[in-house]
């Protein structure tokens, strides 16, 4: 009998020294993403590691496995083309807030919409760092910035609504310092069928330190974040004491105990259903007037991309009388010259 | 006007159907030419359409027609019409101008009414005079004579008029002795699954011919020469449909599964459309978010190691070029097909030019050479294809493969090929052996190319980009002499290729002084050109050029041979530019046009008369 291998987060290492400034989030995230790959156990020659351009794009290249650094914004159309071409691939996107959501937004939408089975990191700092400091698609409005410098007139994505806009089957979110979580919704994404997005809430430390402090502060993460797991109650603080519950049409954090609000009260988590209206409202808390939600919030089962032409090829073939170009064109209109 | 049926013994003959883009002239000519090429004539044909899906019915803004040439000799959907059907004012208008003197025109005289003539913008009630025609005038009353034949079919008036096109195709028919039986049975393909529409289809091109049949006292007839040509099993193609199945042929050539990335552009996406139809051989076509996607979604389906390619239009083209630059960086194979169009910009989306050369050849940052072939005809569509897919596996580089809206739209018949006419297909696959030695950018020294390792391949896992990397290790590299060493490399790569290309090769009166160049498309109309001009006595060579970079390894001797070269081109010299830059102890004359529309062969034999007289 063959055995199975097993394989160890050095095994998706490459020999290439890590370039990421000290102190970066994604080097957190690396090393999350190592450990999730060994964790579901997938031969490192049979994933497939995209990506455009910025700081996150180099990734790629400290990943044992195939990697492609491509042009920017464009990760997702050469992500989708890998997996129609060998669906047997396990692909992976990485993709910043720039690259994915700015000059690569169409893309990203696209991708989403058609469920192409695509596992996308997005990891969002607000900021372009390679280019050493001007405002992204996801800073805040009137951020300043090197190329905002009175601040920004315009108001942000927020990936998830994007996400939601397009029909995603999966969205999950993590911050960098949540290493736990991280690997958790990592290894989620790859095991859904479709297209998987991945917010990862990073730390950029040299042009934007700081930003996510106000959830990812270690004093501030149990009131201002929630871990939401399927069929569990949505707890959040110290001592997981305080819940959400529905609020006519939105949502409200209440404290058990306390204005007649009973653990029965709180809300259960239902990734599954296929209503996007909670994930959205999920989704949507930005940790101040209610917790920023990580976990997994949306991972519901619809038609695959890249199996749909699969079947779609399978099917067809298996209709017609012919297997080759010659024979098909010899089925159609033709006429004979002696 | 003739008294007496004159059947006249013709080598070949054209005729152009023109109406209202609604009024079914492409369909009415392609049965036409599908017709005669059944009977053993050569065809060539040239659909003219407007840009505007439906200009106002009647305008002279939505007048469609539909050009065949059919015969033997015939390399070109030729100059003008011996035959011009004209279903209303406005087509007439338009097209009167594409009509040999002493021609036949048939009009459908019911649709020259005031109110017709005044939506042409005719400013008196002879349209004829007006338009001061040298010509035969054929005046049916086919809206009335389409109403009479389909008075018991139980249609209403707008359908029995969309049954005219096939009152004029009967007609024509007649004219031209072609079988009705092949037209009916060619209808009835296209309305399987609409009998009530073959039915009346049937009945009006019936009812043309017999017309045709009645009053033939009143207009001559022709019979058509067939040429004897290579026996086998024929089909028509237009250059789109044959360039998605030279596609095909060099995927089964080279086992490589195609992919095709896509965006819908005019002229270029009946290969999406065909391709998008050939999943019945496992075709996998992704009509994609935009042209960008088009081109990085193959350029993935490349990486994980299919045959990919891209099809597009100039301004596509313009799109993908960072793109195009990553496929070079990265030394993966990809085809880009650009079908050629008027410009700049979204210029004449349905009009023909070859004014993409410089596009294809340089239209990218930083130094970034690629191979780019150029397909001659409808039929050698099919040929590029196969070798753009060709060189793009064997050399592991992307090729632009430049055809045009003339060849794109145009058809002819072609041989169903057999499989032992093309080579086999063999990419430069990493061997068992090489594992522990390989990294992505090691070589074959002598032709640069790089092995290529199919993600999936235990022992290969390897990372590529847009960065330059190390001549040695593939590892990400900014060094200066590294740099400089893949820049020569990547050329090099190119260069050889002219080492698995044909030499070029020289027609016409090769020992002439004069040599009359091409390249792409516009073969048909200098092919016809040379042998005009050698067939009166004026002396002329013709090199036509399928593989523009890199050039056959013979072109600089073939330039050297003649006293005078001529490089004509619909474009204002980028091909004589190009040449002249690589060979320029060769004085080069040009001929150009850049007009939207293919040469006229008349254009190409004055100009080179006129070159020859200085």
């Amino acid at each position: 009998m063959e055995e199975t291998k097993t394989y160890t987060q050095s095994d998706y290492k490459s020999d290439q020294a890590v370039r990421w400034c000290p102190g970066c989030g994604n080097h957190a995230v690396l090393s999350e993403l190592h450990k999730a790959m060994a964790q579901l156990g997938i031969p490192p020659h049979e994933i497939v590691v995209v990506s455009g351009i910025g700081c996150s794009s180099r990734l790629i290249y400290y990943m044992n496995t195939y990697g492609f650094h491509t042009i920017h914004g464009r990760g997702a159309a050469v992500a989708t083309g890998i997996k129609v071409a060998n669906p047997d691939l396990t692909v992976w996107q990485v993709s910043g807030d720039g690259d994915g959501l700015a000059i690569g937004g169409n893309h990203f939408i696209h991708e989403v919409r058609r469920n192409v089975d695509v596992n996308m990191l997005l990891l969002n700092n607000k900021i372009y760092g390679l280019t050493k400091g001007q405002y992204s698609p996801t800073s805040d409005r009137g951020f300043v910035s090197k190329s905002s410098p009175y601040g920004t007139t315009e108001d942000p994505f927020i990936p998830a609504e994007l996400v939601f806009g397009a029909r995603g089957t999966f969205f999950a979110r993590s911050l960098d310092v949540e290493q736990t979580v991280s690997q958790e919704v990592m290894v989620a994404a790859a095991r859904h069928r479709g297209c998987s997005v991945v917010e990862i809430l990073q730390n950029c430390v040299i042009f934007n330190n700081g930003i996510h402090n106000y959830v990812s502060e270690r004093a501030n993460r149990p009131e201002h974040t929630i871990h939401l797991v399927h069929g569990e109650k949505m707890l959040f603080g110290a001592n997981r004491e305080k819940g959400l519950v529905q609020d006519g049409f939105g949502l409200k954090a209440v404290t058990i105990g306390e204005d007649g609000y009973y653990i029965d009260d709180i809300l259960t988590h239902d990734a599954h259903t296929q209503s996007n209206f909670l994930h959205q409202q999920l989704a949507m808390m930005d940790g101040h007037t209610l917790p920023l939600a990580i976990g997994v919030i949306r991972d519901v089962e619809a038609p695959v991309y890249n199996e749909e032409i699969e079947q779609q090829v399978a099917d067809v073939r298996a209709r017609k009388g012919y297997t080759c170009l010659r024979d098909m064109l010899l089925a159609g209109d033709t006429w004979e010259v002696k | 006007m003739l008294d007496n049926t004159d059947i006249k013994v013709l080598d070949d003959v054209v005729v152009r159907f023109s109406g209202d883009s609604g009024d079914g002239m492409q369909l009415a000519g392609n049965i036409f030419s599908n017709v005669s090429a059944g009977v053993g004539n050569q065809i060539s044909t040239f659909p003219d359409y407007p840009a505007d899906v439906r200009a106002p019915q009647g305008s002279l803004g939505g007048v469609s027609g539909f050009q065949v040439h059919i015969g033997k000799g015939v390399y070109t959907p030729g100059d003008k019409a011996d035959v011009l059907v004209a279903m209303n004012p406005a087509a007439l208008k338009q097209h009167a101008k594409f009509l040999k003197e002493g021609g036949v025109a048939i009009v459908d005289i019911d649709s020259f009414k005031k109110r017709d003539l005044e939506k042409a913008l005719f400013v008196t009630d002879d349209p004829f005079a007006e338009l001061q025609l040298k010509a035969q005038v054929v005046e049916v009353p086919m809206t009335t004579m389409v109403k009479d034949a389909l008075a018991d079919s139980g249609l209403d008036t707008r359908a029995m008029t969309k049954c005219k096109n096939m009152f004029a195709l009967g007609l024509v028919c007649w004219l031209f002795d072609r079988p009705l039986s092949s037209a009916k049975h060619l209808l009835k393909n296209k309305f399987a699954k609409k009998p009530a529409v073959y039915e009346a289809n049937a009945k009006v091109i019936q009812a043309g011919y017999d017309y045709g049949h009645n009053i033939h006292a009143s207009v001559s007839t022709y019979r058509i020469e067939s040429e004897s040509i290579r026996p086998g099993r024929y089909t028509d193609v237009n250059g789109n449909t044959a360039t998605a199945w030279g596609l095909i042929m060099a995927s089964e050539k080279s086992g490589r599964p195609l992919f095709l990335g896509s965006y819908p552009i005019t002229p270029a996406t009946d290969i999406l459309q065909e391709l998008a139809k050939r999943k019945d051989l496992g075709v996998k076509a992704c009509q994609m978010e935009d042209e960008i996607a088009g081109i990085c979604s193959a350029i993935g389906a490349a990486f994980a190691g299919d045959l990919a390619a891209t099809s597009t239009s100039g301004p596509g083209l313009s799109l993908k070029s960072e793109g195009l630059g990553l496929a070079v960086i990265t030394e993966l194979p990809l085809v880009v097909i650009d079908v050629q169009r008027g410009g700049p910009c979204t210029g004449l989306p349905t009009k023909t030019e070859q004014t993409d050369l410089r596009q294809a050849l340089y239209g990218r940052n930083g130094e970034s050479p690629l191979a780019v072939v150029a397909a001659a005809s409808p039929t050698d569509c099919f040929d590029m294809a196969f070798e753009a897919a060709r060189i793009a596996l064997t050399h592991m580089t992307p090729v632009v493969l430049l055809t045009d809206g003339f060849i794109a739209n145009g058809s002819s018949a072609w041989r169903i090929p057999d499989y032992d006419e093309y080579p086999e297909i063999k990419p430069p696959f990493v061997t068992p052996e090489m594992k522990g030695k390989w990294h992505p950018y090691l070589r074959n020294e002598e032709s640069k190319v790089r092995y290529w390792a199919v993600p999936g391949t235990e022992g290969f896992t390897h990372r590529v980009g847009g960065l330059e990397k190390s001549y040695v290790t593939s590892a990400i590299s900014t060094d200066p002499a590294n740099h400089a060493k893949m820049v020569e490399a990547r050329r090099k790569k190119i260069e050889n290729i002219a080492h698995d290309i044909p030499a070029l090769e020289v027609m016409g009166d090769a020992e002439a002084d004069t040599l009359l160049v091409g390249w792409g498309g516009t073969y048909g109309h200098l092919l016809s050109a040379a042998n005009q001009l050698n067939a009166d006595g004026r002396r002329v060579a013709l090199a036509h050029f399928r593989y523009i970079n890199p050039l056959p390894l013979n072109t600089g001797e073939v330039l050297s041979r003649y006293k005078t070269v001529i490089v004509a081109e619909l474009n204002n010299g980028q091909f004589a530019d190009y040449l002249q830059s690589q060979f320029p102890a060769t004085a080069i004359r040009r001929i150009n046009k850049v007009e939207g529309q293919p040469f006229l062969v008349q254009e190409i034999t004055d100009g080179v008369i006129k070159i020859m007289e200085d």
